[in-house]
C-alpha cells in the first residue's frame, strides 16, 4: 500500500486560478518525495489538501490507507506536518508547545515530559526550551516546528518548505534529521521545496509541479537521464587552438553553445572524459579549463516548462512599506 | 511654498489618506460616539427630571461628550500609525533626508485636526438633525469648532508622544483604556452639582475632561457661560502646548538614533 | 478523545491569559470600570420619581456588570481565536484535532473559567463597597446562571464570527451588536421608565428579560425567571449554530 496516493486532485479557489490541477501521486511507504516547484505552484496547496486542511474541489486523495475527505480524523491521527508558516504561539515556551501538541495528540500524560525532552534535545532545542518563543530565531521556529510535528510518531510527514530561509548550517543539520528518519524510522516524508539542491540530494523521488500540474516525475538521476547526458566544457590556453579542441571534442559528441570555449554533449556518457584528455594531450593542445557538466534537475525544469528554476528568487517576507508621494532629495 | 510648507502638506495629506484607507478608522470614531450618545440620551432621559437639571434635552446634554470622544479616538489611530511608522522604518528613512523631523510631526498633526473637523462637522450635523439647537448661536458654533480644533491637536500631540516614546503601536492601543477611564468617571453623563457619592464628585472635578466636555456644554445648552469656556480653553491649551513640548523632545531623542 | 482536545485547547488559553496581563486586565477592568462609573456616578438617578428597585442603585448596576462581563468575557476569548486564525496558529490545532468541535469546546471552557474569576472579582468588590442583596443571597446564584448562559452565548457568537473572518480586524464586528444589545437594555433605569423608541428597542431586546430578571434575583423576588431563562437559552442554541457552520467556513477555506 502506498503512504500517499491522489487521483487527479483538484483545488480552485473562489475568483482565483486553479491552484492545484489534475494531479496524481504514489509514494511509497518510506519514501521520501520532493515535491519541487517554484513559488505559486501549488505545492502548500497540494500539502493542505492531503493533510485534511482543505477540501479538494474535485479528485481524492488517501493518505496513510484512509480518504482526506471522509475519514479525515484517522488521517490527522497518523499524520504529522510542519506548514510552511511555523504557526506558533510567541507567548508559549518551545517546552510548553511540546506539552500541548502532546495533550492535543491524546498522548498519555506520563509518556508526555519524557518524548518533549528527548525531541527537544534531537532539534538542538534543549537549552532555549524554557524560553518564549518569541525570542526565537527562524531556525529555531524551524527546529521546534519540525519536533512537533514528530510528537505522535507520525508514519507519514508533511514538511512544507522547511529549510526557506535557513542558513546553510540549519539547512544541512535538518536534512540530516529527515534522513535519518526515513532511513532509521520508516517515516514517509512528502517535502515541498523551491530548492533543487535540496530535492537532488534528499528525495528519493522528484515530482516536478508548475502552475498545478505535475510536469515530470521520477528519481533525481532518472529525471536528469531524461534531458540528457553529460556535457564537456573545454576552454582553450591559448584562444587560437579554439577550433581545433572544438574539431577534437566533435569526435564525442553533437557541439553545444558554450560562452567561453567549446562544448559538447557527450554521446557516451562520464566515461568519454578519459578519451577526450587523451586526445588533447596527443594534438599537444593546452586547455586552461575543461569541466564535466552533469544535468541538474534546472535543466529537467527548464526542458519541460521553458523557464529556469534558478532564476526565481526565493520567497521573501514582503515588507510593507508605506508609499509617500516624495521624492528622495 | 516653502519647502517646509509643503513637507508638511504632504505628511498630512499621507496622514489623511492612510486614516481614509482604513475604514475601521473612520467609520469607528464616527459611529461610535454617535451610538453611545443615542445609548445614554435614551436610557438616561429620565435624568431630566431631576431637579436642578440644567437643560430638558438630554440630547443636548449629552451631545458633548462625541466632541472630546472623537478627538480621542483619532488621538489612538494617528498614534497607532506612527508607530507603524517607526516599526517599518519609515521614519528611519526620512530621517535620512534633508527634511526636518518637525516636518513630520507637523504633518501627523495636520491630519489628526483635519480628521477631528471633519468629525465635529458630522456630530453636530447629527446633533442640529435630531433637534438640537446650540444655545450660543452661529457664533457658538465656530468656537466649537475651534475648540474641537484645539482638542484633536492635543491629543493627537499626546498620541504622537506615546507612539515615539515606545515605538510600538500594541503600546499605544493599551493606552486606550486609560482614556475611556478619563472620559467615564467625569461629568460625562451627569452635571457634577448632581453626583450623589462625594468619591466620584471629587475625581471628575479633578479630571480635566470634565472641564473640556462642559466647555462644549455650556456653548450647546447655557450660552455664553465665561468661566466653563475660559477653563476649557485654559485646560485645552495647556495639554496642548505640553504634550507638543513632551512630543518634539520624543522625536529628537528618536531622530538622534 | 474530544475532551483531550478541548482541555488542550483550554489550557493553552487561560496559560496565556493569566499569565500576560495585557490579556487579563481588560475583562477584569471593563466591568470594575463600568461598576464605578454608574454606580458611583449615578446613583442620584435612584432619586427620579418612579424608581422602584428596593437595593440602592449599586445593587441595581451590580446585576448589569456581571452580565456584562460574561458576554464581554465571552467576547474577548473570541479576539483570542481570530488571533489564532491569522497566525496560522489556528491550523496547527486543526491539524492535531482528531475531532475539531473540541477545539470549541477548549475554547468555551477557557472563556468561562476566565469570566468566573473575573465575577469573583466583581462581586468582592461590590460586597466590599457595601452593597446589599435582599431574599437569602441563594438567589444570587440565579444571576449566575443566566449571566453564565450569556457567557456561552457570546463566546459562541464571538468564535464564529472569528472563524469566518479569520483575521484581528474582526474585533469590532465581534463586539458592536454585543456592546450595542447591552446597552439597548435597561441598563440606567427600571425598564418602566424608559420612553419613546429606547422603550420600544428594550422590549423586543432579549437581554432587557435577563437583566430585569437577574435584578429580581438580586432582591430576592424573583420575577419572569422562565422568560429569562427562555432568552438566554435561545441565544446560546442560535449561535452554537451559528458558531458550528463558522466552524465548517474555517474548515472549508483552509
Ligand atoms: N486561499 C487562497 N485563495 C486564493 N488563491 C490562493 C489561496 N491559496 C493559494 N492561492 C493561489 O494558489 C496558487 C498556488 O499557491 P500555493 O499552493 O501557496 O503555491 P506554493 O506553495 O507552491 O508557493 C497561487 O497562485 C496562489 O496565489
Ligand atoms: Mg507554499
Amino acid at each position: 500500500m502506498d503512504a500517499i496516493e491522489a487521483e487527479h486532485l483538484v483545488r480552485e479557489f473562489k475568483n482565483g486560478p486553479r491552484a492545484v490541477d489534475r494531479i496524481d501521486l504514489a509514494v511509497r511507504s518510506g519514501e521520501i518525495y520532493g515535491f519541487l516547484g517554484p513559488n505559486g505552484a501549488g505545492k502548500s496547496t497540494t500539502v493542505h489538501m492531503l493533510t485534511t486542511l482543505l477540501p479538494p474541489t474535485a479528485g481524492t486523495a488517501r493518505v496513510a490507507g484512509y480518504d482526506v475527505v471522509h475519514e479525515g480524523p484517522q488521517v490527522r491521527m497518523r499524520i504529522g506536518a510542519a506548514l510552511q508558516e511555523a504557526a506558533l504561539d510567541p507567548l508559549l515556551t518551545g517546552r510548553e508547545h511540546l506539552r500541548l501538541q502532546a495533550s492535543l495528540q491524546a498522548m498519555p500524560r506520563n509518556e508526555r515530559r519524557a518524548r518533549a525532552g528527548e525531541l527537544l534535545a534531537r532539534v538542538g532545542l534543549s537549552e532555549a526550551a524554557d524560553r518564549k518563543v518569541g525570542g526565537y530565531s527562524g531556525g529555531m521556529k524551524r527546529r521546534l516546528d519540525l519536533a512537533l510535528a514528530l510528537v505522535h510518531r507520525p508514519p507519514v510527514l508533511f514538511l512544507d518548505e522547511p529549510t526557506t530561509g535557513l542558513d546553510i548550517q540549519s539547512r544541512t543539520a535538518l536534512w540530516g534529521e529527515v534522513g535519518r528518519l526515513a532511513r532509521e524510522e520508516g517515516v514517509t516524508v512528502f517535502l515541498t521545496t523551491q530548492y533543487l539542491e535540496e530535492a537532488d540530494v534528499l528525495a528519493d523521488r522528484v515530482g516536478i509541479i508548475d502552475h498545478g500540474r505535475i510536469v515530470a516525475e521520477g528519481t533525481p538521476a532518472e529525471l536528469k537521464a531524461q534531458v540528457g547526458r553529460p556535457s564537456v566544457e573545454a576552454v582553450p590556453a591559448d584562444p587560437a587552438d579554439r577550433k581545433l579542441v572544438g574539431e577534437i571534442l566533435a569526435r564525442f559528441g553533437e557541439p553545444i553553445t558554450s560562452a567561453k570555449g567549446v562544448a559538447v554533449r557527450l554521446r557516451e556518457g562520464e566515461s568519454d572524459l578519459a578519451g577526450i584528455v587523451r586526445a588533447l594531450d596527443a594534438d599537444e593542445l593546452k586547455v586552461e579549463h575543461l569541466q564535466l557538466h552533469q544535468p541538474s534537475l534546472d535543466d529537467v525544469f527548464l526542458a519541460k516548462t521553458g523557464r529556469s528554476l534558478e532564476g526565481e528568487a526565493p520567497e521573501e517576507e514582503q515588507s510593507a512599506r508605506p508609499g509617500l508621494a516624495m521624492e528622495p532629495a | 511654498m516653502s519647502a517646509f510648507a509643503d513637507q508638511v502638506f504632504l505628511l498630512a495629506r499621507r496622514s489623511v489618506v492612510r486614516t481614509i484607507r482604513q475604514p475601521a478608522n473612520v467609520v469607528f470614531p464616527l459611529v461610535f460616539p454617535m451610538l453611545l450618545l443615542a445609548v445614554n440620551s435614551g436610557g438616561l432621559k429620565a435624568e431630566t427630571r431631576l431637579p436642578g437639571f440644567p437643560t430638558k434635552s438630554f440630547v443636548a446634554f449629552a451631545l458633548a461628550v462625541p466632541f472630546i470622544q472623537g478627538a480621542l479616538f483619532a488621538t489612538m489611530n494617528a498614534g497607532t500609525d506612527l508607530a507603524r511608522d517607526i516599526q517599518t522604518g519609515f521614519l528611519s528613512r526620512l530621517s535620512l533626508t534633508p527634511m526636518r523631523g518637525i516636518a513630520v510631526l507637523a504633518g501627523q498633526l495636520g491630519g489628526v485636526v483635519t480628521m477631528g473637523v471633519i468629525q465635529a462637522t458630522v456630530y453636530l450635523s447629527v446633533g442640529l438633525a435630531v433637534g438640537v439647537r446650540p444655545a450660543s448661536g452661529a457664533l457658538g458654533v465656530l468656537v466649537l469648532f475651534g475648540f474641537a480644533l484645539l482638542v484633536s491637536l492635543g491629543f493627537g500631540a499626546l498620541g504622537a508622544f506615546a507612539a515615539l516614546r515606545t515605538g510600538s503601536g500594541e503600546a499605544v492601543q493599551s493606552i486606550f483604556p486609560a482614556f475611556f477611564v478619563f472620559l467615564f468617571i467625569s461629568s460625562m453623563n451627569i452635571p457634577r452639582n448632581l453626583i450623589a457619592a462625594g468619591w466620584f464628585r471629587d475625581l471628575a472635578t479633578a479630571n480635566p475632561v470634565s472641564y473640556l466636555i462642559e466647555c462644549v456644554r455650556s456653548l450647546l445648552i447655557t450660552g455664553w457661560d465665561g468661566q466653563a469656556l475660559a477653563l476649557g480653553f485654559g485646560i485645552a491649551a495647556a495639554i496642548t502646548v505640553v504634550a507638543l513640548a513632551l512630543a518634539s523632545w520624543a522625536l529628537r531623542v528618536r531622530m538622534a538614533r | 478523545m474530544s475532551f483531550a482536545v478541548a482541555r488542550a485547547v483550554a489550557w493553552r488559553t487561560l496559560h496565556n491569559v493569566f499569565t500576560h496581563p495585557s490579556l487579563l486586565i481588560p475583562s477584569l477592568i471593563f466591568p470594575l470600570f463600568f461598576f464605578t462609573a454608574f454606580a458611583g456616578g449615578l446613583s442620584r438617578v435612584r432619586d427620579v420619581p418612579g424608581f422602584d428597585f428596593p437595593l440602592g442603585y449599586t445593587a441595581f448596576q451590580f446585576a448589569f456588570v456581571v452580565l456584562q462581563s460574561a458576554a464581554f468575557g465571552g467576547v474577548f476569548t473570541g479576539f483570542g481565536i481570530a488571533r489564532d486564525f491569522e497566525s496560522g496558529f489556528a491550523r496547527r490545532l486543526m491539524l492535531a484535532a482528531p475531532n475539531r468541535a473540541g477545539i470549541v469546546l477548549g475554547y468555551g471552557a477557557a472563556a468561562l473559567i476566565r469570566w468566573l474569576f473575573t465575577v469573583a472579582v466583581v462581586t468582592g468588590v461590590a460586597f466590599a463597597v457595601g452593597m446589599k442583596v435582599g431574599g437569602s443571597g441563594v438567589d444570587l446564584f440565579g444571576l449566575y446562571a443566566l449571566a453564565l448562559l450569556l457567557n456561552v452565548a457570546a463566546l459562541l457568537w464571538a468564535s464564529g464570527v472569528a472563524m469566518r473572518l479569520r483575521t484581528m480586524q474582526a474585533g469590532p464586528v465581534m463586539q458592536m451588536p454585543v456592546f450595542l444589545t447591552l446597552f439597548f437594555a435597561p441598563v440606567y433605569v427600571p425598564l418602566s421608565l424608559l420612553k419613546g423608541w429606547i422603550h420600544a428597542v428594550a422590549v423586543v431586546n432579549p437581554l432587557t428579560r435577563v437583566l430585569e430578571a437577574g435584578r429580581g434575583f438580586l432582591a430576592g423576588s424573583p420575577t419572569d425567571v422562565g422568560a429569562a431563562f427562555a432568552a438566554a437559552l435561545a441565544l446560546a442554541a442560535l449561535f452554537s449554530l451559528w458558531a458550528v457552520r463558522g466552524l465548517r467556513n474555517a474548515e472549508s477555506a483552509g
